[in-house]
């Protein structure tokens, strides 16, 4: 993975933090994700101008106790797999915030 | 296919699920009286209904077969079918067309999809739950085939009035969650009381060598909500208001897990 990579949630996707937990339904199919803390925090981050490895140094390791490197090859491994399901938009350039998203995130 | 018959309102029926009265019109007052024996306790009389649909009835032969349900939205007009049944309806208009044979199961069928999207846009939903009112307050039972909603409705003690023992008519209303008695019976075969009263809980079901129950995490209980609501749609809309009911609902209904052997006195617990 590019390490300028930005990340952005797709505008086809329904979320809301449940307890300590991310809940995500896709829109088109009802599929269900959850996402643990440390991966809410990058989708929560997922702004599509902060690069992944800034919000990994600033977010993820200021709030757990965890080396960067080791996270940010967390953090590759959990966005790939986001980014297959349709969760995430990935893009080696900054992708603008779907409008989207705001209306179905609170 | 063959040649379908006009409706031309020579018989209607008005049936009334979770306030919600619906007029059915058809050429054939067969139908309509076989229909008000079958949602008995549902067919209201003088009644404005809401939504309006002529039922054009076809030869069985022509109208025989299951598979999955579609359901499209097509500008601002829904279109829904399986093997057995094509329906149209129009939300601005509230009008639609059901072609059908002459049975009460396609149509079954067809108001069970009108209702699970009028719900959605209203923060309620049709789940996979037995349910029932006891002093004065509704309790759901949900799960999956097996997990014993039916079972819990057979248990029900005297003072407890069954609302379905199959599936659980949840709407919001402004002062909270209200559960509806619907006639989409289970393995029970007793259609539900026709009556309303507010959601005190929801218990998730399993089957154990004990009777308990256990408090369920926010995110638990949506996963499992959801994944026992009936959602028929593949449509963004319908799906993130499905979403977001589920999510609301689990922050403002107990929901818990609700382990039983079965036997009566899991019903002790039930109050």
């Amino acid at each position: 993975m590019s390490e300028k990579c930005y990340i952005a949630r797709s505008s086809r996707i329904a979320a809301r933090m449940m307890g300590d937990e991310m809940m995500i339904m896709l829109a088109p199919d009802s599929t269900l994700f959850t996402l643990n803390e440390v991966a809410s925090v990058i989708f929560n981050a997922a702004d599509g101008t902060t690069p992944l490895e800034v919000i990994v140094a600033e977010r993820v390791c200021a709030e757990f106790d965890v080396e960067l490197e080791a996270a940010l090859k967390d953090a590759e491994q959990v966005v790939k797999e986001l980014a297959g399901h349709g969760v995430l938009l990935v893009s080696d350039e900054p992708i603008p915030q779907p409008l989207a998203f705001a209306q179905v995130a609170r | 296919m063959a040649t379908l018959t006009t409706a031309s309102a020579a018989a209607d029926v008005v049936i009334e699920i979770g306030g919600l009265p619906i007029r059915l019109s058809t050429d054939d007052p067969a139908f309509v009286e076989m229909l008000k024996e079958r949602y008995a306790g549902f067919v209201t009389f003088g009644t404005n209904a809401q939504i309006e649909f002529d039922v054009l009835l076809a030869p069985a032969a022509s109208m025989m077969g299951h598979g999955e349900i579609r359901v499209e939205r097509e500008s601002g007009q829904w279109s829904m079918g399986r093997g057995d049944f094509e329906a149209d309806w129009n939300p601005r208009t509230a009008r639609g067309i059901i072609r059908q044979s002459a049975n009460p199961y396609s149509l079954n069928s067809v108001l069970r999809i009108v209702h699970t999207l009028l719900l959605a846009e209203q923060g309620g939903f049709l789940v996979h739950a037995s349910s029932a009112v006891r002093n004065g307050r509704a309790f759901l039972f949900a799960g999956v085939s097996g997990a014993g909603k039916t079972t819990m409705a057979r248990l029900a003690p005297p003072d407890a009035t069954l609302l379905t023992d199959e599936i659980s008519y949840v709407r919001r209303e402004e002062d909270g969650y209200y559960a509806y008695g619907t006639p989409f019976a289970g393995d029970l075969g007793r259609l539900g009381e026709n009556m309303r009263a507010p959601l005190a809980a929801l218990y998730l079901l399993t089957k154990g060598t004990e009777n308990k129950t256990d408090p369920l995490g926010a995110a638990e209980a949506s996963r499992a909500l959801l994944e026992n609501i009936l959602c028929f749609a593949h449509d963004s809309e319908v799906v993130r208001s499905v979403f977001a009911a589920a999510c609301d609902f689990v922050c403002r209904v107990p929901t818990r897990r609700l382990t039983f052997v079965p036997d009566a006195r899991v019903w002790e617990m039930i109050a």
